[in-house]
């Protein structure tokens, strides 16, 4: 329940019972690709617009993800989900598709842990037996959205991110085997003024220190309580000014280990994605399959999951303003 | 403006986008700028090439060559586009292949390809030029001052007269 501020402890310890990772072609040439569910080979998943691709992957991770828990969808109680497109289309239709009670949710990348924390809130107050929670993104669909159309022939700078084609979710029950989610917290925006939207990680960066820094102030706990503190999307750029920052809060991140999915999903010697990865996609798919894979193996005891998404409009770049931020953490932590 | 818009911040963002900048990797000008010239120079050689073959097995003199010249680099551009190689080609060449009418050709070829799906009217029709558009209405702003000027500076050219 509610500690410190901002961030709750689950002392029912919400059980991740299943997950699912559908990814596009591009992710499945990155170095993660062995422990992503379904990789696909065209990037329109038999689909004829982009938006409609974006849907079928995510419907595709939830059906997955529901199959993989041995349930059907009729069993289970609320769905959790978001993602970048206007109206968060790509959710809502694929819960229409799924049919299961429905959250819609915006939190941009940071939906992923959004998601996850108040499935996880639900089921730990028996509000619910089973939680779909789940997000997901599109490259082409975001850039349409939110910059140029695919095939433009823009030159992207060095701090601009790569949206990840791929969608992750998981099922919550109260019981079960599976990785345990025991702690969030909850985010506040923070705008430091960054006004570029190809420096993503530049604005996100506060965003996740101050979810971090909240997350440890409240739980009393130091940064070695996990053994990895990941972020969602900061990539190269956001990556070097959070530990910069955690240095200057006296935050002693030293004594874990701090990496960013969004340097982890691509090969940046092999593929041309500039800072790194971005988009709802990007920690989801990295949590989901790679690192609670780990955490299963027990490679990993605890991690501390910080989601951050960067909640601008196009229309809102287009006349000036600066890109608000948030970050949500949470923690989760093997069953043994 | 930018004095303008640094007093809008506080001293704490101030502070933070001095440690921001010290970080973020600059573009790369200079490489930028040769990659530029040899793209663009490039891009202009194939043109060239183009408009001689005209002239010489088309029977047209350098002026008639010109209009079918750019038809073919604008054809060229349009399919590479649609190939989905042309946005990679200026991943590399920056400037160098914007520039050019090809440059042009991708930004409406790509606009058009991308809203397809929201139909011909509405998608493809009322989008094309959303990249386009700007470089037209300021292209003929601008042609307009430089042809008022001329007006006023020579007279004598009123009227077509060469």
């Amino acid at each position: 329940m509610l500690k410190g501020h901002q961030s709750w402890v689950f002392e029912n310890k919400p059980t991740i019972i299943s997950t699912a990772t559908v990814v596009g072609p591009f992710e499945g040439q990155g170095p993660l690709a062995n422990d992503f569910d379904i990789i696909h080979g065209d990037l329109y998943f038999g689909q004829d617009s982009w938006e409609k691709a974006e849907r079928t992957i995510i419907e595709e991770a939830a059906k997955l993800a529901i199959e993989h828990a041995n349930l059907t969808k009729e069993q289970v109680q609320f769905h959790f989900g978001g993602d970048l497109m206007n109206q968060i289309i790509s959710s809502s239709f694929a819960a229409r598709t799924l049919s299961i009670p429905y959250f819609g949710l915006f939190g941009a990348c940071s939906t992923s842990m959004e998601s996850l924390a108040l499935a996880s809130y639900v089921v730990n107050s028996g509000g619910a037996k089973y939680v779909l929670s789940g997000t997901g993104s599109h490259n082409a669909s975001t850039e349409k959205q939110f910059r140029y159309p695919t095939e433009y022939g823009s030159q992207k700078p060095p701090t601009a991110q790569f949206t990840v084609t791929g969608s992750g979710a998981v099922v919550l029950a109260p019981k079960g085997e599976g990785p345990v989610v025991t702690s969030a917290t909850i985010g506040r925006v923070v705008d430091m003024g960054i006004t570029d939207p190809f420096n993503m990680g530049a604005a996100m960066a506060p965003a996740a220190v101050d979810t971090i820094e909240a997350h440890l102030r409240d739980l009393e706990i130091e940064p070695g309580h996990y053994d990895l503190i990941v972020t969602g999307d900061l990539s190269k750029v956001g990556y070097e000014i959070a530990k910069n920052l955690f240095a200057k809060h006296n935050i002693p991140i030293q004594q874990t280990q701090y990496k960013d999915c969004g340097m982890m999903i691509y090969d940046y010697n092999k593929q041309n994605v500039q800072a790194g990865a971005s988009g709802c996609g990007c920690s989801a798919v990295v949590t989901y399959g790679h690192l609670l894979k780990r955490v299963q193996k027990g490679e990993l005891n605890r991690i501390l999951v910080v989601a951050t998404g960067a909640l601008l409009s196009p229309l809102s770049y287009q006349q000036g303003e600066s890109v608000p931020c948030i970050a949500h953490a949470v923690s989760i932590e093997s069953n043994v | 403006m930018a004095s303008k818009k640094k007093k809008k911040l506080t001293p704490v963002m101030q502070e933070y986008q001095e440690l921001a900048k010290k970080i973020e990797p600059k573009r790369p000008i200079l490489q930028n700028c040769i990659r530029a010239f040899i793209a663009g120079g490039i891009i202009c050689e194939i043109g060239e090439i183009i408009q001689q073959m005209f002239m010489k097995w088309g029977g047209m003199d350098q002026k008639e060559a010109a209009s079918p010249t750019v038809a073919v680099l604008i054809l060229l551009s349009v399919i590479l586009t649609s190939f989905g190689v042309y946005d990679k080609i200026a991943q590399w060449a920056g400037a160098g292949s914007a520039v050019p009418v090809t440059g042009f050709a991708n930004s409406m070829a790509s606009a058009a390809i991308e809203h397809r799906s929201e139909g011909l009217v509405l998608g493809v029709g009322a989008n094309m030029f959303k990249l386009a558009g700007s470089v037209i209405v300021f292209g003929t702003v601008a042609a307009f001052i430089i042809a008022l000027l001329r007006l006023i500076f020579d007279p004598s050219s009123a009227g077509g007269a060469s």
